[in-house]
């Protein structure tokens, strides 16, 4: 595996486990099973670097990256940020740490409080961490506006005054804020529209380089997770089947799940969806 | 290809509605023919009105908010004029609907076989154990296994493409003569989609339904699409043969989509090619071409609307609605060796 960058991995997960107890009955709950969403996950992030993580719904993908953030308390494993186990640490331990990670989501229509304004959302962990006065981190959103492709028009307004887009863009600027190492993306395109999708890989991709931020990028599209990633791991039933570079999972998968995901992706050019179609 | 008489004829379909921020033109003057098991593809974002062109045609968007104008034939009779009573024994029976979100649309407390048998005899005078027999053969049909014992399911037993088979089972059960699928596979995993597409494809050939297809994906559209309208703002930008809007595209809109397309078969390059700005409001769209104000290669002409038309070289079918010349557009269409949009240095 090759890691770039100086040295040891920003996040380092080792043998994750999440299992969720399957109840039954109504007064006493009786433990019949349990979902291994999460069975035995290996992977690890360097600094300034793109992992994908690809996989279909009920793969474990979200589950993996709330186990990893102290979300979800893992059921057992180990993850490592910059070389230290948080695995297990409580609310209060983990909240310094908490700038340094940061997510986004999926669903920019769900993910951000709808009676709260723009100003607010993105600046909230910065009051909540205690950064800078109030003058400070009213400069510092302004800032944040104008790095993901806002304006400082858009400062005292409300989430539902902004398109799909627009409401992704808060979404990053709020990540930003604290100025993480590392950023949790899932599935932070699949609900834009085609011409949108473009505008936040490429916005991801800026601030990549900008500030040597890591990328875990979640996505159930192999196609955008290869435009991204300098890594990809493929996860099916809990468990990561093959991990690899872009270009080696995406030409050469050894994987027999990672190829019939890989044969599944529809290819927008109708030459070469023929010659598929005749081969199948 | 197009010979055959249509089955389905839209021409200058207009649909409007008043809403709390003012009139808004959802779609606006599209036409169309559709041929006996052709698959036309309406590709569009959110706001094109491909999902208000497809329900306008079974009449779903009637209500005292809208205005909907133009004609849509099914073969010689005019749906638009049709009363409610009318269009419903049109609708399921000749004309059937496939959405999104099968959870949505199959009702969780009813088995799926019953939904069938319920769908089946509203439309035709038939015993119970016959449109049983037959949900059972639709459910065979559509590659459910087991479907002797699936057809006494509740929808929530069923996994997502199991689901969207049912909901295709239930829209084929009365023999249409066209389906509309509205984004039948957006909602299901890649190898699930594959499926239902090979599915949709095989129902095609076997059974000569015409069917429309809205999609936003042009991965989707490759796959399985004769024709193509691509929509923008409630307008038809481009329409053409599958081939055509690939490889010969007219439209600054229709390069902007193709160009910011990732693919899986190939490597990663730098940025992917984008279009800037976001996809309109309805409400105040700029005068002439809505496009206009997210084209980097707009002049003073497109001040004014340009019609929807053939221009000199080309296929009397592949029409487009772009001001530039054809010599002009060549050129500008090619980015780094793709078809794309991008600004000029």
């Amino acid at each position: 595996m090759s890691v770039s960058g100086n040295g040891e991995p920003l996040l380092e997960v080792e043998n994750l486990v999440k299992h969720f107890p399957i109840k039954h009955g109504l007064l006493i709950d009786r433990r019949v099973g349990e979902v291994k969403a999460v069975d035995g996950v290996s992977l690890s992030i360097a600094r300034g670097e793109t992992l994908g993580l690809v996989g279909e719904s009920g793969s474990g993908k979200s589950t993996l990256c709330r186990a990893a953030l102290q979300l979800l308390k893992p059921t057992s494993g180990s993850v490592k940020f910059e070389g230290r186990e948080i695995a297990g640490l409580g609310r209060r331990a983990m909240r310094p740490l908490r700038r340094q990670m940061q997510m986004v989501f999926q669903d920019p229509y769900a993910s951000l409080n709808p009676r709260k304004r723009v100003s607010q959302i993105i600046g909230d962990p910065l009051r909540r961490q205690g950064v800078g006065s109030s003058a400070e981190r009213r400069r510092r959103v302004h800032e944040l506006l104008e790095r993901v492709g806002l304006s400082s028009e858009h400062y005292d307004r409300y989430p539902h005054e902004f398109s799909g887009g627009q409401r992704q863009r808060i979404g990053i600027a709020r990540a930003l804020a604290l100025r993480p190492t590392l950023i949790i993306a899932d599935e932070p395109v699949s609900a834009l529209d085609v011409s949108i999708r473009a505008q936040i890989v490429n916005l991801l991709a800026d601030l990549q380089d900008e500030f040597g931020l890591s990328y875990l990028f979640v996505a159930h599209d192999i196609a955008i997770v290869r435009h991204v990633s300098d890594r990809i791991a493929v996860m099916h039933e809990g468990k990561i089947v093959e991990q690899g570079t872009a270009d080696q999972v995406c030409e050469s998968p050894r994987d027999p799940y990672t190829r019939s995901l890989l044969s599944a992706v529809p290819i927008p050019d109708p030459r070469e969806a023929r010659a598929r179609g005749a081969s199948a | 290809m197009s010979a055959r008489a249509p089955v389905l004829n839209v021409n200058d379909l207009r649909v409007g509605f008043v809403t709390e921020g003012g009139r808004l033109q959802a779609v606006d003057g599209v036409s169309f023919d559709l041929a006996p098991g052709e698959v036309l593809a309406i590709v569009g974002e959110s706001g094109s009105g491909k999902s208000v062109t497809a329900q306008s045609i079974i009449g779903l968007t009637r209500s005292p908010n809208s205005r909907i104008e133009g004609s849509v034939k099914l073969h010689d009779e005019e749906l638009l004029d049709l009363s409610e009573g009318a269009l419903q024994k049109v609708r399921g029976a000749r004309i059937a609907m496939v959405f999104q979100d099968p959870m949505t649309s199959l009702n969780p407390v009813y088995r799926v076989g019953d939904q069938i048998v319920e769908a089946v005899r509203a439309h035709r005078r038939t015993s119970d154990g016959d449109a049983r027999a037959l949900a059972i053969e639709m459910l065979d049909s559509v590659g459910i296994p087991n479907p002797e014992l699936r057809v006494n399911s509740y929808p929530h037993e069923l996994s997502g493409g199991q689901r969207q088979r049912a909901m295709i089972a239930m829209a084929l059960a009365l023999e249409p003569e066209v389906l509309i699928a509205d984004e039948p596979t957006t909602a299901l995993d890649v190898t699930i989609q594959a499926q239902i597409l090979d599915l949709l494809k095989r129902l095609n050939r076997e059974r000569n339904l015409a069917t429309v297809l809205i999609t936003h994906d042009l991965g989707v559209v490759a796959e399985v699409a004769d024709r193509v309208l691509v929509m923008y703002a409630g307008r038809v930008v481009e329409q053409g043969s599958l081939d055509e809007i690939f490889y010969d595209p007219q439209h600054p809109y229709t390069w902007g989509l193709l160009g910011s397309l990732a693919r899986i078969d190939q490597a990663r390059t730098q940025r992917l090619p984008q279009i800037r700005g976001v996809p309109p409001s309805l409400v105040g769209l700029p005068a002439g071409c809505s496009f206009r104000p997210r084209c980097p290669h707009s002049f003073d002409r497109c001040v004014h609307m340009p019609d929807l038309a053939a221009r000199a070289d080309r296929e009397a079918g592949h029409l487009d609605r772009c001001w530039l010349e054809p010599e002009r557009k060549r050129e500008l269409r090619e980015v780094e060796g793709r078809i794309g949009l991008e600004e000029p240095a």
